[in-house]
């Protein structure tokens, strides 16, 4: 499991040794993210998308003929320290942030990137992280205000309840995604009989388990991160809870499934980015990261490639190293595979920075995620 | 009622693990002085152990005995010979210092050498409920509960029972006695410590399915079993016991039926009220020591 040679981490082994001869031939785009900590799924699924990606383009010559140099810096998934990360990398003067992925970080990141006018592309699904208008924030995966509606048509309509549960994380992506939830079900008449909060890193599940089952609701709606899930579906498992178990990507993840093994069996939910959707391109990805890295990528991943690719398709577009072009420029983008194979699918950003792109309807069979349905873009 | 007994054997299996660290502390307390502040951390490793062997191939419980063995090695020779023996000379607080540099190592270890990720780790029983009272009660939750009960009656019944434990008995109460009478009393010590890394290597292999096994893990099991022996009595085992079947009964109903949001605080308010109206803890006793 010793996992060595990740050549970003080896081109520039401190940040900001940047010599001058390599500064003229590279483009500083330092990646901010969470590589240890209760977000190290997370975080090290992201890296390792990224990775590929910026092997990828380095080979081919790089971006406008300068290579990617990617110093990797750990925020332990802790936000002060992601603070004091983006802080010491703003005075290197980077021409784009990558990450973090915890919205808590990138909330309390991305007042520093928006004073410094330098663009991070995030991992972070909060749907506050898009909504303060900030012009420099973007991100590869849904905000919440995005997906939540279709969780819910999917409860309403699909699994058809009339009371739900909703199970969450007590951290800002958690609680955003719970209140966007509870908004989208009151909208729909669906009764809450259940509130349920975690704590972020949790081991024990067995009391809200408990809680759960006495709720007695027609559905449950689990928003937890990763291995909390997988935490909390083999509580679920060892005591026999039997209603449906709803989620979003981060209960249908791979890593999730890898985690709690037949536990995760039944989950089904709505899926931003999966490795399983039936387009060649991704399925491809997929196979070269599993390749590569000897193990299966999430949703993460995806979103670390993607984002590299975006931003060598905006920079090329604008056809320079600015960083305040390059934020004015992605507004409002539409990017096609045909124009850029590595965006993998076409995908367009609003000027808020949030993503809308075709999704997924999922389930876990036999230890595998199954797409039961591809959802258009909300645009179209 | 039904949620009630649930909770209650779910919040017995987490306190049994608990109890079973909570021991090691007191053990180590009382034959050395050492309070280890890497006992946590001791919980982890042997995880990491046992999925090394499993990864090699070995069917799951001679890799739990692969774990266990090497724990004995790392978490209780080579702790005694290379980090307690050179600092104990020179008093507890050196001591106290050299195992939260430990725990640090420890973790930081298991993270670079293994894998930062949480990784599966088997459970004792396959996931199947017996029905008791209208409640539904978990077989792995069960056999956790079984194990750890029988690991505490074994070590029970050493201590007390043998010719071996009354001389740790002995070496614990009044060392220079224990020597005056031919103990030999740095080996006493070494068998605490032998004791301490199965008891941690044990606890490991019944938590990890539950926690899965991740190098954090050792944070809040260090912390939760800390205040267990203090809740219990820190020179008490069966102080530690009780205390560590208090906490994790308390954390399981208090999240259930008072605040999910505050479990974490309920555990400290009771240590708070312990050290204030008893604070030799529930079960111990003033200045005295025996194990």
């Amino acid at each position: 499991m010793f996992r060595s040679g990740l050549l970003a981490s080896v081109i520039v082994a401190g940040v900001g040794v940047t010599s001058p001869v390599l500064a003229q031939s590279t483009v500083y785009i330092p990646a901010i993210l969470e590589l240890s900590g209760a977000g190290a799924v997370s975080g090290t699924n992201f890296r390792d998308g990224m990775l590929l990606a910026i092997d990828e383009i380095n080979a081919k010559g790089g971006i406008l003929g300068r290579k990617i140099d990617t110093p990797l810096l750990d925020t332990q998934s802790d936000a002060g320290i992601s603070r004091a990360q983006v802080q010491k990398v703003l005075d290197n003067k980077p021409f784009v942030i990558l990450g973090p992925v915890f919205s808590g970080s990138v909330l309390v990141d991305m007042l520093l990137t928006q004073q410094a006018e330098i663009p991070e592309i995030v991992g972070g699904e909060a749907a506050a992280i898009t909504q303060k208008g900030n012009p420099y924030v973007f991100r590869t995966s849904f905000g919440q205000q995005f997906s939540m509606p279709k969780i819910a048509n999917y409860m309403r309509d699909g699994v058809k309840a009339k009371t739900v549960s909703v199970l969450w994380v007590n951290n800002d992506f958690g609680k955003g995604g719970r209140d966007t939830f509870i908004k989208e079900m009151n909208a729909r008449d669906i009764k809450m009989v259940a509130d349920i909060s975690t704590e972020s890193g949790q081991a024990d599940f067995s009391a809200d388990v408990v809680k759960l089952k006495g709720a007695n609701a027609d559905a449950i709606f689990v928003y937890l991160n990763e291995e909390e899930s997988a935490r909390f579906l083999r509580e679920a498992k060892k005591q026999g809870l039997n209603k449906p178990l709803i989620g979003e990507t981060t209960l249908l993840g791979q890593k999730v499934i890898d985690l709690a093994g037949e536990a995760a069996n039944g989950v089904r939910g709505h899926v931003g980015l999966t490795v399983d959707a039936p387009i060649p391109a991704v399925q491809e990805f997929a196979a070269n990261f599993k390749k590569r890295f000897n193990y299966a990528c999430d949703h993460n991943g995806i979103k670390g490639y993607t984002a590299v690719y975006f931003i060598k398709h905006v920079t090329e577009k604008i056809g320079k190293f600015d960083s305040k072009a390059f934020a004015e420029a992605a507004h409002g983008i539409t990017i096609s595979p045909k124009d850029e194979p590595g965006i993998l699918m076409e995908a367009t950003w609003d000027k808020n920075g949030d993503i809308d792109r075709i999704s997924f309807l999922g389930e876990v069979v036999n230890g595998k995620q199954k797409i039961v349905e591809t959802l258009p873009k909300l645009g179209k | 009622m039904a949620s009630f007994i649930q909770l209650l054997v779910s919040g017995l299996a987490t306190g049994a693990i608990y109890a079973l660290i909570a021991v090691g502390f007191t053990l180590l307390w009382q034959t050395s002085q050492t309070i280890n502040f890497a006992q946590g951390e001791f919980v982890m490793l042997p995880a990491f152990f046992v999925l090394a062997a499993l990864n090699a191939g070995a069917p799951f419980w001679v890799a739990c005995l692969i774990g266990i063995a090497l724990s004995i090695v790392v978490l209780g020779i080579l702790f005694k010979l290379v980090v307690v023996d050179p600092m104990l000379k020179y008093g507890v607080l050196p001591l106290v210092i050299s195992t939260i540099a430990l725990s640090l190592f420890l973790k930081e270890s298991a993270k670079d050498f293994y894998s930062s990720q949480a990784q599966p780790f088997p459970a004792l029983v396959p996931a199947t409920d017996i029905h008791f009272l209208d409640a539904v009660v978990s077989t792995q939750s069960l056999a956790v509960l079984a194990v750890a009960i029988l690991t505490v009656i074994a070590l029970n019944s050493l201590l007390n029972k043998t010719r071996l434990g009354r001389q740790m008995q002995a070496t614990a109460q009044n060392p220079t006695l224990a020597r005056i009478l031919g103990i030999p009393v740095q080996r006493m010590v070494l068998y605490t410590f032998l004791l301490n890394a199965v008891l941690v290597a044990i606890a490991s292999i019944l938590v990890s399915p539950i926690y899965l096994a991740k190098f954090t893990n050792g944070e809040t099991l260090g912390m939760a079993a800390f205040i267990a022996a203090i809740i219990g009595g820190f020179n008490q085992v069966r102080g530690a016991i009780l205390g560590g079947l208090i906490l994790g009964v308390l954390d399981n109903l208090s999240a259930a039926y008072i605040s999910s949001q505050y479990r974490g605080a309920f555990p400290l308010i009771i240590l708070i009220a312990v050290i204030l109206l008893r604070p030799q803890g529930l079960l111990g006793r003033i200045e005295e020591r025996t194990v």
